[in-house]
């Protein structure tokens, strides 16, 4: 199959669209601009979130992922994600039970109730990773529209990108350059900080055990981004997107500041460097507005 | 009962290997994990120190320290760790363990609830719909939460695991027991 016609199964997930749409909105018009399918996986489910129900039973978390990965197989296609807790679920899930065959027996034994089963027939992979490596920097750079020259951008990565290395495959997790090289095809300049490779602190269950804690720990992570020169984030994490935009709500009701700090899910960042409005990526809905130089 | 060890391998063994769970016995206490912790900046999680709790059986104490909840499983020290502990896949163990024995706050418990209703940890309301249709997108999405049938999937696999049993779930009231006790 060539890549001009190459069709994902696009695994929503929860907040990518109940929370955020316009990260959904952007990712399918960017892919489908480049000849790259996003077909819709009927009654999918929560991934279910890695460090959450991993946390609590392993032992549920593995079949509902499975039941998601066998919706997959049986269009016949590999997932494409927008959120790093899915990218970490399902890809965890896949490699666990491809290599253990008592293990995806019982599994099985599950889904096989109401007549599914996971076979090991499809592959989990990272709209930005398919951006960057599908599409790649050349093609992106030809439909922008929009040169983002004067915007210094904060690079988050999130945790379930490129952790545990061993299964993602991304090479290594210090010195990681995708979203730098996304970033770069707009004109834009990253800039290092502090706290990049620092998590956002909401995944495992933390934002729900100690919101407060947690929302501290998100602080640090942008006044250091601020300090820096930053003009925004961009990301790859739907549920880093709830914690660092919807986050910002509640750290002024919780410590009384409100940074305004634009947060931008890769898509929507190259969506407006593509020349897509952005109420059409879904930016004017969030908690911070949109300083004029990323929208002229 | 074995040691916590014992239940660790066991428990955690099943879905990542034996001898993933068998590196806990392999940590020396250097404390890279903990230096290289986020949590550890802002809370009182040690991942050192749960790992020698561990070691020496102190099942009670771990499962009931707070910051056995304050790792965001974030995989830098799992990453760094110079004697190859699988750390997170060890936390993430642990808990298991400590919530199997009822250490589940309410606000955990209630993930549960949102997915044992409509499928989603973080399910759509009316709001939402509407911020779908302003960038030309489906009011619902295609998922569990649209197709009633799709969702019993996912409430047969809780009950097949005993997840609902575990969380106090309450089938007629679609709730936790306790939350409506409470009330």
């Amino acid at each position: 199959m060539s890549e001009e016609t190459k069709e994902y199964a696009y695994f929503l997930g929860c907040i990518t669209p109940n929370r955020y749409p316009g990260i959904e909105a952007a990712t399918k018009r960017i892919l489908n601009e480049f000849g790259i399918g996003t077909q819709e996986m009927i009654g999918a489910s929560c991934c279910p979130a890695p460090g959450v129900f991993g946390s609590f039973d392993m032992h549920t978390w593995l079949p509902v992922a499975a039941r998601n990965l066998a919706i997959a197989e049986e269009m016949g296609l590999d997932i494409v994600v927008t959120c790093n807790g899915c990218y970490g679920s399902l890809q965890e899930a896949n490699h666990l039970l491809k290599g253990n065959p008592k293990l995806k027996e019982k599994v099985n034994a599950i889904l096989g109730k109401f007549g599914r089963e996971f076979k090991g027939t499809t592959t989990v992979n990272h709209s930005i990773v398919v951006l960057h490596d599908v599409i790649g920097l050349d093609k992106l750079k030809e439909k922008i529209t929009k040169p983002m020259n004067d915007v210094n951008v904060a690079v988050h990565y999130g945790c379930h990108f490129l952790k545990p290395s061993e299964v993602r495959g991304h090479g290594s997790s210090e010195t990681p350059n995708i979203i730098e090289d996304l970033v770069g095809v707009t004109g834009a300049k990253d800039v290092d900080y502090k706290d990049k490779l620092m998590c956002c602190g909401a995944g495992g269950g933390n934002r729900t055990a100690d919101s407060v804690q947690s929302l501290e720990w998100m602080r640090q992570k942008l006044v250091s981004a601020i300090e820096a020169g930053a003009d925004c984030m961009v990301h790859p994490c739907a549920f880093c997107h709830l914690q660092l935009d919807r986050g910002q709500a509640e750290l002024e009701k919780a410590f009384g500041v409100f940074f305004n700090f634009p947060i931008l899910f890769a898509t929507q960042f190259l969506g407006l460097a593509m020349g897509l409005s952005e109420k059409e990526v879904g930016l004017d809905a969030q908690t911070t507005s949109m300083p004029e130089k990323l929208l002229k | 009962m074995g040691t916590l060890m014992d239940d660790i391998i066991e428990w955690g063994g099943e879905v990542f290997g034996e001898e993933h769970m068998e590196t806990l016995k392999l940590c020396v206490q250097c404390g890279k994990c903990t230096g290289s912790c986020p949590s550890g900046r802002n809370t009182a999680l040690r991942t050192r120190k749960l790992f020698r709790m561990a070691q020496e059986d102190m099942r009670e104490e771990i499962f009931n320290a707070p910051e056995l909840w304050f790792c965001s499983t974030c995989y830098t020290c799992y990453e760094r760790c110079p004697k190859g502990v699988k750390t997170t896949d060890l936390i993430r163990t642990i808990r298991n363990l400590a919530a199997k024995e009822g250490h589940m706050s309410v606000p955990h418990r209630m993930i549960g609830v949102y997915v044992l209703k409509t499928g989603h940890a973080v399910p759509i309301g009316p709001d939402q719909m509407k911020l779908r249709e302003a960038v030309g997108l489906e009011s619902q999405p295609p998922t569990t939460q649209k197709f009633k049938e799709q969702l019993e999937q996912v409430q047969e696999i809780f009950k097949a695991t005993c997840y609902d049993e575990m969380i106090d779930f309450d089938w007629d009231k679609m709730n936790l027991k306790e939350a409506e006790a409470k009330k």
